[in-house]
């Protein structure tokens, strides 16, 4: 669903219309999940902090003074009941992810000189993405370090601006940045290793 | 200019700051300069934004199950309830 069409549910409700109500339950409800699925990896807590998001979304509803903001306002609740999630299950260290282990290695040969990375330039990059690659690209995110998982959910999936990820972690801009790239290159990294797998495959079926 | 110098590093340090048209202008100029010279970079520059554009598009196969009539009903309540202005007893 478009920005826009959310933030119409949200204009919709705040004016008490209860044709609405479905549309936008269902919509925030996958959304949420999808978030807190990734965030704490059980689809029990998935499924509560949905509930529980949402109880505290309609409870505050006459709070939301920004409905161009709802997106960010509601993955901000969410955040914080997959945070205390979090607390009562386990407690690991934070990792740090470092710039240095994603800049990749170069092949050269004589005047040649190539990046020993995989060949990119055939991927798709339509909707219809294929199920292995998104397979290998969920794997990749759920094995990020929270901290990172965090910003890169709320920045590239949910498509929340920089600021507005700055506002529902409560970390400063240049953190997100940061974490973000990293992020994105640990990532980028899992996919690189995924495609030179494939084409091994398919180099050795053709010999 | 050959790849991996100095040059590369702050380029690799800022690149997704340019794809995300984030960068301040001066900065965005020499990485554009950077770039038109150095077909190393450009490439990973490519698999970087290609990752970006699958993130984009990403949706776990994970769906929630249905939602309880139960449930909703507290949800609606809640609803009816902030809209109206009013808060429940006791809070």
């Amino acid at each position: 669903m478009e920005k826009e069409v959310e933030i119409q549910l949200a204009r919709d409700l705040m004016a008490g219309q209860p044709e609405a109500f479905d549309r936008f339950v269902e919509h925030f409800r996958a959304k949420i999940f999808q978030y807190s699925w990734l965030m704490c990896g059980q689809r029990e807590d998935a499924e509560e902090v949905s509930q529980e998001t949402l109880l505290k979304v309609f409870e505050n509803f006459n709070q939301l003074r920004q409905p161009e903001r709802v997106r960010a306002w509601v993955l901000r609740i969410a955040k914080n009941f997959c945070l205390m999630k979090r607390r009562r299950s386990q407690f690991a260290p934070t990792q740090e992810l470092s710039l240095d282990e994603y800049m990749p290695a170069l092949d050269r040969d004589g005047g040649h000189v190539k990046l020993q990375i995989a060949d990119w330039s055939s991927q798709p990059e339509d909707r219809m993405l294929r199920a292995e690659l998104r397979r290998v690209l969920g794997q990749a995110i759920a094995a990020l370090p929270d901290t990172y998982r965090s910003v890169v959910l709320l920045r590239d999936v949910e498509d929340l601006s920089t600021d507005e990820t700055a506002q529902v972690l409560d970390l400063s801009v240049d953190v997100i940045k940061t974490r973000l790239h990293r992020a994105r290159l640990a990532i980028r990294q899992e996919l690189d290793r995924y495609l030179k797998t494939k084409e091994g495959s398919a180099h050795a079926s053709r010999n | 200019m050959p790849h991996g110098t100095e040059e590369c590093k702050q380029i690799f340090a800022t690149l997704s700051e340019y794809l995300d048209l984030e960068l301040p202008p001066d900065a965005c100029r020499e990485m554009e300069a950077h770039l038109a010279g150095c077909p190393p970079c450009v490439e990973f520059a490519e698999s970087l934004r290609k990752t970006v554009a699958l993130c984009h598009e990403y949706q776990a196969g994970e769906m929630p199950g249905p939602i309880s009539e139960a449930a909703r009903a507290r949800l609606v309540e809640a609803w009816q309830r902030a809209v109206a202005g009013t808060k429940p007893p006791g809070d």
